[in-house]
């Protein structure tokens, strides 16, 4: 395609930034419409599991409420107070959003369509989601606000904490696949879905089935691990809403607001994405694909999307449902979750899993 | 030691697991909500919402404004002159007084239900109604008084006129009892110059 590209505009340079563009178009657009539907999910999820209708006006069962909120922070004016650091302040919205889009772009939605098909995969994903930190940190301290400091130290601290554990399930998974391209992690799971991560991989024999409850204990620690640098509840401590207003993002409001909310939102799903790629086959359908058997090649690109999107937004569900079950934890409990628990059974999981390989 | 840390991973996980079935539970659980402006909460049979006067049958005792404990309900009221009575209530009653004047300031209002009580032709009542809010204050004041400002006026003539006529009448029969006692007096007059003596018994009497 960038080739095709060099002979339309005549320069290489340019023919590579429209590449990069255009990667990176329907990402954004699937972030755009996985956001308006997540909140709307969620608002109904959260209303449901305690007895209530919630948003029911706009469209059929509010479907178009995230729409007209999301039009209604559009209008609003753009506040930037005389105490801020005026750069930092306008920049760190921005840089978590682009770190968070950066990471979907290494994401195989489909066998045919990954945003960038980079060989550090996971990787770059671990690291651009540590880049969020910086964003947040930016956007604590720039606010000049000692409720949005308090956020953003707290976020800082619980991402830096459980990047540990997700490094280690991580350095796990890549043990067990041999290699860090998250489209070749997916590959490794094709046909059927004894052959996903969590049945202990494609391989044959004892090792796979000694492989199982590591794989499963590795999948739950990388959930806890992702949902907590997610900020997500229960592990929503750099947002609580209750102590500290609303965290880092206090100071900010109308598009730069949502623009934290995007990341927020965009986030869940990498998470469902990151724990379908390693333990549930990724894209790949559980039975086989439907345009195999009518014969149709055009078919299996929409209904890997589907599975992805699927499996995805499954795991969504679930960190939902998990927010309206589980309060939040606090300061001390977030810390010994991460150190005394995820930490010591992720390295035992890692060092039985290196066993297990080498057998 | 390294039991209770096995014991608490697994506790850890187990709870979660236990409050995730109580939500989804709760998923199927039909909603209690009301979509209000199409559904509604039934009122009990005696709810106590907006006051309503059916002043057809109000005969301006002011029994009720007495009663109010806030003061909202403010009654002025005309006695009916005898060729312009108010005529009756539903029951039969007759009026003897022009209301010309009912408000009651809702926003005062605190839904007691005391002047309900004392009404004795029960005209004052308390309805289901409690949608009424209002962009102005000045609206929540409702007059429930059905005569305009010129019958008032008419009404007001009226019962002067008839005062005057009445006082008009009183002074005239005065004068008359006074003009019949003098004539009394001076033909008694005339009289005792002829018998003394039974002017004098009259005196004494």
């Amino acid at each position: 395609m960038q080739n095709y590209l060099t002979e339309i505009f005549g320069n290489e340079l340019v023919a590579e930034i429209t590449v990069y563009v255009l990667n990176t178009i329907p990402v954004l657009a699937f972030i755009v419409l996985f956001v308006l539907f997540a909140v709307w999910l969620e608002r109904k999820v959260s209303a449901h599991m305690q007895d209530r209708l919630g948003p029911m006006r706009v469209g059929w069962h509010g479907v178009l409420q995230t729409v007209a909120d999301f039009l209604k922070l559009v209008q609003k004016e753009d506040i930037v107070a005389d105490a801020n650091d005026k750069a930092l302040f306008n920049i760190a919205p921005f840089l978590v959003f682009v770190a968070t889009l950066a990471t979907y772009t290494m994401l195989p939605f489909t066998s045919i369509f990954v945003g960038s098909n980079a060989d550090v995969g996971i990787f770059l994903v671990l690291a651009l989601s540590g880049a969020v930190v910086a964003g947040i940190l930016m956007a604590g301290w720039a606010s000049n606000n000692k409720y949005s400091l308090y956020g953003s130290l707290r976020a800082a601290a619980q991402i830096v904490s459980y990047e540990i554990p997700t490094a280690l399930v991580v350095l796990t998974m890549i043990m067990v696949y041999g290699t860090m391209n998250l489209g070749d992690v997916t590959e490794a799971q094709t046909s059927y879905f004894w052959n996903w991560g969590i049945f202990g991989g494609a391989g044959l024999g004892l090792g796979k089935f000694l492989l199982v409850p590591f794989m499963f204990v590795a999948f739950i620690i990388l959930f806890i691990s992702t949902l907590a640098e997610s900020n997500r509840t229960p592990f929503d401590l750099p947002e609580s809403e209750s102590e500290l207003v609303a965290g880092f993002n206090t100071e900010y409001s109308g598009i730069k607001f949502s623009m934290f909310f995007l990341a927020e939102f965009a986030n869940m799903f990498l998470i469902g994405s990151i724990l379908v790629i390693f333990f549930f086959g990724g894209y790949n359908s559980p039975f086989g694909y439907f345009g195999n058997l009518i014969g149709v090649d055009w078919l299996i690109p929409i209904e890997q999307l589907f599975w992805f999107i699927g499996k995805g937004m499954f795991f969504v569900f679930i960190s939902m449902w998990l927010r309206w079950t589980l309060p939040r934890v606090r300061v001390d409990q977030l810390m010994t979750i991460c150190w005394k628990y995820l930490i010591p059974y992720a390295f035992f999981n890692l060092l039985i899993v290196g066993l297990i390989l080498l057998i | 030691m390294i039991k209770d840390y096995l014991k608490n991973t697994w506790e850890g996980l187990y709870t979660v697991l236990v409050g995730m079935k109580i939500t989804w539970k709760h998923l199927f659980v039909p909603s209690v909500t009301l979509q209000y402006p199409e559904e509604r909460a039934k009122l009990p049979e005696r709810a106590r919402n907006r006051l309503f006067v059916n002043i057809n049958d109000c005969i301006g005792c002011m029994q009720c404004a007495t009663a109010c404990p806030v003061n909202c309900i403010d009654i002025e009221t005309v006695k009916g002159a005898p060729v312009d009575m108010p005529g009756e209530t539903s029951k039969g009653k007759k009026k003897a007084l022009w209301v010309t004047k009912f408000e009651i300031d809702i926003a005062k209002c605190c839904f007691c239900q005391l002047c309900v009580f004392p009404c004795p032709t029960e005209c004052i009542q308390m309805t289901d109604v409690y949608e009424y809010s209002e962009w102005d204050r000045d609206n929540l004041i409702y007059n429930y008084a059905n005569l305009t400002p010129q019958e008032v006026d008419i009404k007001q003539l009226n019962l002067e006129k008839f005062q005057a006529e009445k006082e008009a009448k009183k002074i005239e029969a005065a004068k008359a009892k006074a003009e019949a006692a003098a004539k009394k007096a001076e033909e008694d007059k005339a009289k005792s110059e002829e018998k003394p003596s039974d002017d004098e018994k009259k005196e004494e009497k």
